[in-house]
């Protein structure tokens, strides 16, 4: 099989078809209970936030979910969103925090919303907050990037111990188009501009931004939901397994010298 | 050489770096500069003495990180991090140290963000300015590493932390390791709050992108100077997704003092008085 292009991973990673978060959580954990709501403003759709457990250690999973048709489209807002998802997904983070739960993030959107009320109700304080506060979250994190991982809209659930990455993920400070569109002000450049960006799981490899590509089953992971979930399981468990063997102070320390370095 | 470097400078401040942008910089051509705002005619010590700010309208000019130091540090006491780090250019863009190397030639500044402590009315701070004439301010592995080293070493000083922010956002070039910069100016951040130190951000025009949503929006007091425009998504793009223009006085420095997302709007004038008094207010 020929190498699959850094553009040809950008449309894989957009496929309709593509499984998102939910169809993996239904898979990988043996119970899940989707909990609502940032206690402020509103349940934002575009990110589903929940408990589950694989056997006996129970998770808290944040998971940015794009619709799988158009009506679940509109009604998540096509993956992106606004600040209250965030405050919803850094309610669930603390109370991980206070119930001592590992956390699991599932990252995949075009980025955060840009409208009028994102901007009203803090779409930069959302973000910065999670940021600042996921980097001493006293648990341990996992954010896997499933399928387009864009802007800080991606990185707001992605301070984690461990960033893995599907093998058709991408992940980038922007979506190519508009890369190709600041920099070169066209956006029909975005095939040209997906191929500089370093944005596969491959390149954030190499420059130290994830710390493993997940291989998807038959090159796509649609080809088989059920297998890819597994996979992502398994992986789940062996990483918790080596991050709950670190002391909590470690734990954290390693995470502020992880994005220190970069 | 080093003439040659003063000459330069000199060339510099009297270039109109800003003639493209409406809000222009503080550096006229000449003698004589026009208020963007009025379109009066000012006199160029004249708005230098009034703090850059055009004394008909009150419409505030960009400023250098150089004048806002002199503006805001006590004469004498400035003291800049010497870092010599540099960007290795993670995505191998073509041109890009060239630029940036004639860039550094042309402003005499060494990166987008100036760091450094000085004293404000005799109160030591560490201060970080960032420089809108410097690739628009945006935020790379050099800017990221500069805020994050400049809040490490307020924390081995027990000392507060001011940042003026000026940005576009993260810089394109470098790009996902911009990206990253912003959790590790947040991360820093926190680690300034568990040793119980004060960070006040100032946003300035402009504010927008990966520095909106990560250290500028976390500041323990966010002041912001009037008419600033601050966001995360910048209008054009905020336009196009909603398909209509955006409302009077969208994402200016008073619109997110209404929305709750600023502390307070102070003049340029009250600004050094307005931090000290904060900083005296913040001692245990």
């Amino acid at each position: 099989m020929s190498k699959v292009t850094a553009w040809e991973k950008v449309k894989i990673a957009r496929e309709p078809d593509r499984p998102t978060a939910l169809d993996y959580i239904e898979n990988i954990f043996d119970d899940f209970i989707e909990l609502h709501g940032d206690r402020y403003f509103k349940d934002d759709k575009s990110i589903v936030c929940g408990l589950g457990n694989i056997g006996k250690q129970n998770y808290t999973i944040v998971a940015e979910q794009k619709g799988r048709n158009t009506k679940e489209n509109i009604e998540r807002n096509f993956g992106m969103p606004n600040p209250e998802a965030y405050r919803k997904a850094l309610r669930f983070m603390k109370q991980a925090e206070k119930f001592k739960r590992p956390i699991i993030t599932f990252i995949d959107t075009k980025g955060a919303y840009p409208g009028l009320g994102a901007e009203e109700r803090g779409q930069g304080e959302a973000i910065a907050r999670n940021l600042m506060e996921m980097s001493d979250l006293k648990v341990p994190i996992i954010a896997i990037v499933i399928g387009e991982g864009s802007s800080g809209g991606a990185l707001a659930i992605g301070v984690g111990d461990r960033i893995l990455m599907l093998e058709n993920a991408v992940y980038s400070i922007l979506s190519p188009e508009g890369y190709a569109s600041i920099l070169w002000k066209d956006s029909s450049r975005a095939e040209e501009a997906a191929e500089k960006m370093k944005l596969t799981a491959e390149d954030l490899l190499d420059l130290g931004v994830i710390d493993e590509v997940i291989k998807e089953p038959k090159g796509n992971a649609k080809q088989d939901v059920e297998k890819m979930s597994n996979i992502i399981k398994k992986k789940i468990i062996e990483n918790i397994k080596e991050l709950k063997k670190l002391d909590i102070d470690e734990l954290t320390e390693r995470r502020y010298k992880k994005f220190r370095n970069m | 050489m080093v003439i040659d470097k003063i000459k330069k400078r000199i060339e510099y401040d009297n270039e109109d770096i800003g003639k493209k942008d409406e809000h222009r910089s503080d550096i006229p051509v000449g003698k004589w500069v026009k208020c963007s705002k009025c379109k009066e005619i000012l006199y160029k010590d004249d708005l230098h003495k009034n703090y850059s700010v055009c004394p008909n309208c009150g419409n505030h000019f960009r400023l250098s990180s150089r004048r806002r130091v002199e503006q805001i540090i006590d004469v004498g006491t400035f003291r800049e991090f010497d870092l010599k780090i540099k960007t290795n250019n993670p995505l191998e863009m073509e041109d890009y140290i060239k630029k940036l190397d004639i860039l550094k030639e042309k402003t005499g500044l060494d990166e987008a963000v100036k760091c450094g402590i000085g004293n404000i009315n005799d109160e030591k701070v560490v201060i970080c300015v960032m420089d809108s004439n410097f690739m628009m301010g945006s935020m790379g592995k050099v800017v990221g590493e500069k805020i994050t080293y400049s809040i490490e070493k307020a924390i081995e000083l027990s000392l507060p932390v001011i940042i003026f922010c000026a940005s576009g956002g993260a810089r394109m070039q470098e790009g996902i390791v911009s990206l990253m910069q912003m959790a590790k100016t947040s991360a820093a951040v926190q680690k300034l709050n568990k040793a119980g130190l004060l960070y006040i951000s100032v946003l300035t025009d402009p504010t927008y992108g990966g520095v909106t949503a990560s250290f500028a929006s976390l500041g323990d007091i966010i002041l912001a100077e009037p008419n600033a425009m601050i966001g995360f998504a910048g209008p054009r793009v905020i336009k196009q997704t909603i398909g209509e223009d955006l409302p009077e006085g969208f994402q200016t420095a008073e619109f997110l003092l209404e929305h709750g997302f600023v502390d307070k709007v102070v003049e340029r004038k009250e600004m050094k008085d307005t931090l000290y008094k904060l900083i005296k207010f913040n001692k245990v």
